[in-house]
């Protein structure tokens, strides 16, 4: 029998051993990762500089000083067609932080109560949830939008056959009309002593509960921290000698006309009812996956206390279930912001539709798909940003 | 020593005797259960009694029966329509396979086989089709049900050759809808309603599928550089609106191409968009699953002497793509979803087609009917998915315990 000599491996390395090496793929991924990035990267502006140069257009943000010359529908910060184009970009800017910051709002609540609602122990209430819940998340977002603005808002009566709600609230093909409340003259001053009086609230809530834990003596904080608000209130009314806003009621002037409270147009109407109607689908089921997540003992443990059912969900069950909702919450958030670009969909002024305009005016593609990220980024950026400090505060403090 | 889980206790709440007694539990439990019972009927029976009266009443649903074959393959030429049968038939006669394989112990006819029959035949019958319309369902629904048969008699470790089947499915549609190959090539402006719904929504989770597994594993990377180029371009991505990136891909991939490249086609380019922002959403969903994978299968598997891609291909991937199919479905459901904004760019698909019939003079103002048919249309497909989608999960569950 022939043994076969083993072979001395200890010779000069080889190439294959170095393939093999982890400590040399560490270095070598990375710089092949970077040669590629760049490879791209410059093939890209070579292109991009190539193309431009084809079609004869060049870079930059002058044309942002010129005027725009169109109009947008609904404004809240002064414009009109002669100013410039940023400043058009800034109303559209105002105009889509406000459907975002008020669809945000009813957006919880409503997918909060959706998500309560789905685990009632009313049969009733339960399949309307599931119906609601069920079928709005399976209907694309642009399709409700269309659905809301053409079959709905647009075939409302004119204001001559307007429908009245109560409230008094109108509903017309011209939007909708609510009451709302109009600050006064002397509300700067109301709003100072105001703050100054919540401030001194909780300093004194915070001092009173720490004298109760340190000394143990019995007593209630709420009274305590009640005193400097209603100090402020009442020192606020002996200065101004009124309330510090009225409610104004919109009434028909005429027969064509409605004046007062707040109107709001089909466009923004139609937006925040699609928005809502549809992230609240969405976080009704984050919501019951939260709630779920609570075990069923803390439930009985509540009960077994005496709390009273609205009590055990509001002290026991919701923040407990906010540490699972709040993460994937904070998606639905940053989805309702994206979303509410659709508002081109519906002629909605918002920062999407502005800008788009300004490329169809101008043909500044790259400048103005520049400021669109910037603009989205910067608004998912606070948002998460805000919703991950808040996150913190409700996670489990371990020692 | 006990080895299985105690049955769970079911809640003494259902255990109602008679409706009497389930009413009491269930709706009358306490006085604000009352008035939320009482006003849930005034709603329900307002609502569904206005919506009855505007369906049979109001409601004129010719806008529908007209227009049915622009809604499903829009502008395809007629002389065509076969090969759109023809893929419907791969993929019917495909799916009743993969059906019958995955119910074989269950009888011939239970609930769910006898529902599908029915809404096949209610499909058949009800629907105003042209008399060709109605042989080819009839065909393709006795292809699944062959299919079904076939499935049932499978040997059980066929299960690998579903994904091959499904690719090679895939690629023939494509090839029948497209051209090619010896068939007449189609242009993509033809293609329109569900038909380019359906075939942009699954070209792009296919190709966004490589482009995610990637991106989550650059993210996992231990090298720094790799990581931060991939949570850039995930975070950017996720940071826009998909109208931005339609938009990016409509207007500037142009100018992002080489010159020689730049003819791409609307389609094309849409499907380049919704691949890059899919991607994306994928990746995170992938990495999820990466990081359920314990580490002491990679640790394990490097003991073994693998090297790296082996232990991420092998070992890493499989566990972690499994137990993200849920994930990856809801996103292939939204995914169906969000094609309707390529309705915004000019494209005719499902939300497209229903805009240029509602432009016609004789259905001016019947925005109701038509948004109502196509909203169903899509909440058929996506209500499905997400059943099949919890199906799944289920069986996944019980074969892990």
């Amino acid at each position: 029998m022939t043994t076969q000599r083993p072979r001395v491996t200890r010779n000069a390395p080889k190439f294959q051993d170095l393939l093999r090496d982890t400590r040399f793929w560490r270095v070598a991924g990375q710089v092949i990762a970077v040669l590629l990035f760049l490879l791209l990267v410059i093939l890209v502006i070579d292109n991009v500089i190539y193309n431009l140069r084809a079609l004869g257009i060049q870079l930059g943000f002058g044309f942002l000083g010129s005027q725009a010359s169109f109009d947008i529908g609904e404004t809240l910060i002064s414009y009109n067609p002669a100013d410039s184009y940023g400043r058009a970009i800034l109303v559209g800017l105002v105009n889509s932080l406000r459907v975002i910051a008020v669809g945000l709002v009813l957006a919880t609540i409503l997918g909060l109560v959706a998500g309560i609602a789905r685990l009632s122990n009313n049969w009733l209430v339960r399949q309307l949830a599931l119906v609601y819940v069920e079928t709005i998340r399976n209907i694309p977002l642009l399709l409700q939008l269309f659905f809301w603005y053409f079959a709905f808002f647009l075939q409302l009566p004119n204001v001559a056959n307007r429908i009245t709600l109560p409230g008094p609230t109108f509903l017309s093909s011209r939007g909708l009309y609510l009451p709302w409340i109009q600050g006064s003259a002397g509300a700067g001053v109301w709003l100072l002593l105001l703050a100054l009086g919540i401030v001194g609230a909780i300093a004194l809530w915070q001092w009173r509960t720490r004298v109760m834990q340190e000394q143990g003596v019995p007593g209630n904080q709420f009274w305590w921290a009640l005193t400097p608000i209603v100090a402020a209130i009442a020192l606020a009314y002996i200065i101004n000698g009124a309330i510090p806003f009225s409610i104004t009621l919109p009434q028909l002037v005429g027969t064509e006309q409605i004046e007062g409270g707040l109107r709001l147009s089909p466009e923004f109407g139609t937006l925040l009812l699609g928005l809502v109607v549809y992230t609240g689908s969405f976080i009704a089921e984050i919501v019951r996956a939260g709630i779920q997540a609570v075990p069923q003992g803390q439930w009985e443990a509540a009960r077994a206390l005496g709390l009273k059912p609205g009590r055990v969900m509001q002290s026991v069950v919701l923040p407990q279930a906010l540490r699972v909702i709040v993460p994937p919450l904070t998606s639905q958030y940053l989805n309702l912001a994206k979303n509410s670009s659709l508002a081109i969909a519906i002629g909605f002024p918002d920062v999407y539709f502005v800008a788009s305009t300004t490329f169809n005016q101008t043909g500044r593609a790259v400048e103005v798909m520049f400021l669109i990220m910037i603009t989205y980024l910067t608004i998912s950026l606070i948002i998460s940003l805000a919703m991950n400090l808040f996150n913190r505060t409700v996670q489990f403090k371990e020692r | 020593m006990q080895t299985e889980l105690p049955p769970p206790i079911a809640p003494p709440i259902s255990r109602a005797s008679s409706p009497w007694e389930w009413m009491r539990v269930n709706l009358f439990s306490t006085w604000y259960n009352v008035i939320l019972t009482i006003v849930c009927t005034v709603v329900i029976v307002v609502g569904v009694s206005n919506l009855l009266r505007w369906v049979f009443d109001i409601a004129q649903w010719n806008v529908v029966a007209t227009n049915l074959q622009l809604f499903f393959v829009g502008r395809f030429p007629p002389e065509l329509y076969w090969r759109v049968w023809l893929s419907l038939g791969v993929l019917a006669g495909l799916a009743g396979i993969a059906w019958g394989f995955s119910r074989k112990d269950a009888r011939w006819f239970s609930r769910s086989t006898l529902i599908a029959l029915g809404i096949i035949f209610a499909a058949v019958i009800l629907l105003p089709l042209p008399l060709s319309s109605r042989l080819w369902l009839l065909a393709i629904a006795l292809v699944a049900t062959v299919g079904y048969t076939i499935g049932r008699q499978l040997p059980a470790n066929f299960s690998g050759w579903f994904p091959v089947a499904w690719g090679v499915a895939f690629l023939v549609v494509w090839w029948l809808i497209k051209g090619g190959l010896g068939l007449a090539p189609t242009p993509t402006t033809v293609w329109s309603g569900l038909l380019l719904t359906l075939l942009t929504a699954t070209t792009s989770i296919i190709l966004s599928f490589p482009l995610g597994v990637l991106l989550a594993l650059g993210r996992q990377s231990p090298l720094p550089v790799v990581r931060g180029l991939s949570t850039l371009y995930i975070e950017v991505i996720r940071g826009l609106p998909l109208i931005g990136i339609l938009f990016l891909a409509q207007v500037m991939l142009p100018l992002f191409l080489p010159p020689w490249f730049r003819d791409l086609d609307r389609v094309l380019r849409a499907i380049a968009g919704l691949v890059l922002f899919s991607a994306a959403y994928l990746a995170e969903n992938v990495r999820g699953g990466l990081q359920a994978v314990p580490r002491g299968q990679a640790e394990a598997a490097k003991a073994l002497g693998l090297s790296a891609p082996l232990t991420v291909s092998l070992i890493v991937l499989p566990q972690a793509l499994k137990a993200v199919i849920p994930a990856i479905v809801g996103q292939f459901i939204s995914l169906f979803k969000d094609t309707s904004l390529l309705a915004l760019f000019g494209l005719l698909e499902l939300t497209g087609i229903a805009r240029s019939i509602l432009a016609q003079p004789e259905f001016i103002g019947r925005y109701a009917e038509v948004y109502l048919f196509i909203g169903l249309i899509y909440w058929i497909f996506c209500y499905g998915m997400s059943q099949a989608s919890r199906n799944l999960e289920r069986k996944l569950n019980v074969g892990q315990r």
